[in-house]
């Protein structure tokens, strides 16, 4: 028995059937993927900082 | 006068875990108002990836190759273990981040600190030999590159990237035993010792601490 796939995977949405690009300047090489999960860290690290827990204003016990 | 019930070994055992852990501090009521932080969500994000990854790589293990490269259902299922780890180290990294801003090893939680950061470093072979594990072509591409740094750093004798029985086992017994023993005790040691204060209210603690010790004195 196979299983249907009722909606279309990701890669349909992003076509990752290719080599990836890579960013070369000088000594500098990484590939696109790479970098990509490296800035998106960076801007979630920023933000789980910067970004108000809910319910933080409360004073509860210390 | 010792009894013989003092002697033994499962109540010394006992005494002890229950002194270091008592209930209260293992399942605590309540945490201080600066662990409302989305720094500790991250940390609790990377425990849950954990856990996908144990369930999804159990699943794998029981299955086999064929299955998670054939069936519709076993490519779900190696999807799942595949992103979870990614979660796993994109959450960790967050939390690691945050932790190492906060200097978490302060007030005597070196062994946190400690128990955190060389988790992530086991965590890193335990995705390799994860990669060089898959029985395609890319684990072919990737242990033919990565045997060469093996070999470079005088390894590569016992720990062949090229030999899929040994990394197999590497990658579903000795590191994920290592990393899940490594997450529990870095669990249990901030159960032990409370989540790091922020610097400001802990240099208020240490100067209250000064002054009823200079008030005891006198």
């Amino acid at each position: 028995m196979t299983l249907a796939i009722a909606c279309p995977p990701m890669a349909a949405v992003f076509n990752l059937n290719h080599r990836a690009g890579y960013a070369h300047w000088h000594f500098f090489l990484m590939s696109v993927p790479n970098i990509i999960v490296i800035v998106l860290t960076m801007v979630v690290f920023a933000i789980a900082i910067l970004a108000p827990f809910p319910g933080s204003h409360r004073a509860d016990a210390p | 006068m010792s009894t013989s019930t003092d002697r033994s070994w499962t109540v010394r055992l006992r005494n002890r875990a229950v002194g270091a852990l008592p209930p209260e501090k293992l399942l605590p009521d309540g945490q201080p108002t600066y662990v409302a932080s989305w720094i500790y969500v991250f940390g609790v994000l990377s425990l849950s990836a954990l856990a996908m990854l144990i369930l999804s790589g159990t699943i794998l293990a029981i299955k086999g190759p064929t299955w998670w490269h054939v069936s519709s259902v076993g490519h779900f299922f190696n999807s799942i273990h595949l992103w979870s780890v990614e979660l796993f180290f994109f959450f960790m990294v967050v939390h690691l981040w945050g932790k190492y801003w906060m200097a978490a090893w302060r007030g005597g939680r070196k062994r946190v600190w400690m128990t955190g950061a060389i988790t992530f470093l086991v965590a890193v072979p335990c995705a390799l030999t994860g990669y060089v594990s898959q029985q395609n072509f890319d684990s072919q591409w990737i242990s033919t590159q990565a045997k060469d740094a093996m070999n470079s750093v005088g390894i590569g004798g016992f720990f062949n990237l090229m030999n899929f029985g040994q990394m197999y086992s590497w990658h579903i017994l000795l590191l994920p035993v290592a990393v899940t023993g490594l997450v529990v005790a870095h669990v249990l040691l901030v159960r032990k010792h409370g989540v790091v204060p922020p610097f400001e209210l802990e240099d208020r603690l240490k100067a209250a601490r000064r002054g009823a010790d200079a008030e005891a004195e006198s």
